[in-house]
């Protein structure tokens, strides 16, 4: 309560500031809208920015998913195989080197201008540290645990589904709580590249028809999307981590 | 039920954790290993449970009657190991399931209640003391039904009051296993050991047991006057 509480007020007065930036510098809208207007073109603009914030999310959403799962798998299977670290972690580091930014025209190029390219620059830029996250707490199991595991003649699979994975949640929690914020960086990157509809298609439309007020009103639905996805997933992380080592 | 022999010397590279030693688990019965801390007790635990470290053996650890220990082996240390997010049940269990074999509830819950959990079987280790956890971690060991056990200092952690309890469950709930208790404390041994070994970086010290079968009572004059000989010798060897 105290800490929402706090956010409230940080973020009142922050639009406060806003307001009096815009009211004692005489910016001209095109270049700044004060709140107010932000807010009345937020309003009266609902229904087009909800449109386009539903294929936003959408995107980000199924990209989280699909990098959690890729990202899970990958760690899964190097955590199990010696062979597979040798061969697949210099590539993954390596992948690393490539700016996934760069990327984004080559995927719309190959994939088209719909949701798919969006889905997989935000499974690109998670699929890391997901990956990452993971394998480290997959790699940290406590080693008394492991010990009595290999004497109680256990299977390296089974070992890794009944104690290595609840083991490692922790780490994949806080891999997650990276890719919430990742996850929608991806998406607006896919849309500035090429795309008929999303919140970053929005912001690009607005901007090219200095149309800044409805810029930013998109921009702020951005962030707060970002931040309900942030704490939910901080919350399930929190809860998962605490049923795992309480 | 067979002796099982260890003889040898280990090495971690070029250099020698210890000199070459043998020693014999006797069937059915208590071997406590006494030793100063790095000499190379654990060691010998986890060469006997062919459990993968750096360390290489030069020699041999068979059974009497041939053959391998390999997946005739229990393992209980310092430190519970139970899994923090399974309750007692479900961690006495886990051998089980790491095989894949079905849980014999009945059975786990039996052995809870030899070490008398029942009220607690269904906590979670967080909600249980430590002397509670090295309980629940006795009751997993019992549940492995392997004839050979190695206790890595499992009741160390645990205050005097607790820590004599605990030897006692444990002296009454593994008789007629091969048991190998590797300690730092003489007077553990004393109470326990049916063959005492004391282990130093010159070699394996075979120490004469306290009569009278185990377990014996921490006030008698023998098991007091094995201690203080232990202690010594301890002392000396450092």
């Amino acid at each position: 309560m105290k800490s929402s509480l706090r956010l409230i007020l940080i973020t009142v007065a922050l639009f406060l500031f806003w307001h009096f930036l815009v009211k004692f510098a005489e910016l001209p809208k095109f270049i700044l809208p004060s709140p107010l207007l932000v807010m009345q073109t937020f309003i009266s603009s609902f229904s087009l920015i909800l449109k386009h914030a539903v294929v936003t999310g959408t995107e980000i959403l199924l990209g989280l998913l699909a990098g959690t799962v890729l990202g899970s798998f990958t760690a899964i299977c190097l955590a199990i195989s010696p062979v597979a670290r040798t061969i697949v972690r210099p590539m993954m580091v390596l992948s690393q080197a490539l700016p996934v930014f760069a990327l984004a025209p080559i995927l719309t190029l190959w994939l088209g201008y719909g949701l798919w390219p969006k889905i997989l620059m935000a499974l690109l830029i998670i699929y890391f540290p997901v990956t990452s996250a993971f394998f480290d707490g997959l790699m940290n199991t406590p080693k008394g645990m492991l010990d009595l595991s290999r004497v109680m003649n256990g299977t390296p699979w089974r070992i890794m589904f009944n104690l290595r994975i609840p083991a490692a949640v922790p780490g994949l929690a806080s891999g997650l709580r990276l890719a919430a914020v990742y996850a929608p960086i991806g998406a607006i990157i896919g849309e500035w590249v090429g795309a008929s509809e999303g919140l970053g298609y929005l912001m690009l439309l607005a901007n090219g028809r200095a149309k800044i007020d409805l810029m930013f009103a998109a921009l702020l639905v951005l962030v707060f999307m970002t931040l309900i996805l942030h704490w939910s997933i901080d919350r399930l992380g929190n809860s998962l981590t605490a049923r795992m080592s309480p | 039920m067979q002796s099982l022999l260890f003889e040898g010397s280990a090495w971690i590279n070029e250099t020698q954790i210890f000199p070459k030693i043998s020693f014999t688990m006797q069937a059915g019965s208590w071997t406590c290993m006494l030793g100063p801390s790095g000499v190379g007790k654990t060691t010998i635990l986890r060469l006997i449970a062919g459990l993968p470290s750096e360390i290489v053996l030069d020699g041999s650890i068979v059974l009497k009657g041939g053959g391998r220990p390999c997946g005739q082996i229990s393992l209980m240390s310092q430190t519970d190991n139970l899994l923090p997010w399974l309750s007692a049940t479900e961690n006495v269990v886990l051998g089980n399931r790491l095989r894949g074999e079905k849980p014999n509830y009945d059975k786990a819950n039996e052995l809870i209640g030899k070490v008398g959990l029942t009220d607690h079987r269904k906590k979670k280790p967080y909600a249980l003391s430590g002397g509670q956890r090295q309980r629940v971690a006795l009751a997993r060991t019992l549940m492995e039904e392997r004839p050979i056990v190695l206790l890595d200092e499992p009741f160390s952690a645990l205050d005097a009051r607790v820590r004599a309890e605990m030897q006692e469950l444990a002296a009454q709930h593994l008789e007629g296993k091969t048991i190998l208790l590797v300690t730092h404390d003489p007077a553990e041994a004393a109470r326990l050991g049916e063959s005492i070994l004391v282990l130093s970086m010159n070699g394996i010290k075979d120490v004469c047991p306290p009569a009278g079968g185990i377990i014996r009572a921490y006030d008698e004059q023998t098991v007091l006057a094995c201690q203080g000989q232990l202690l010594r010798l301890l002392r000396e060897e450092i």
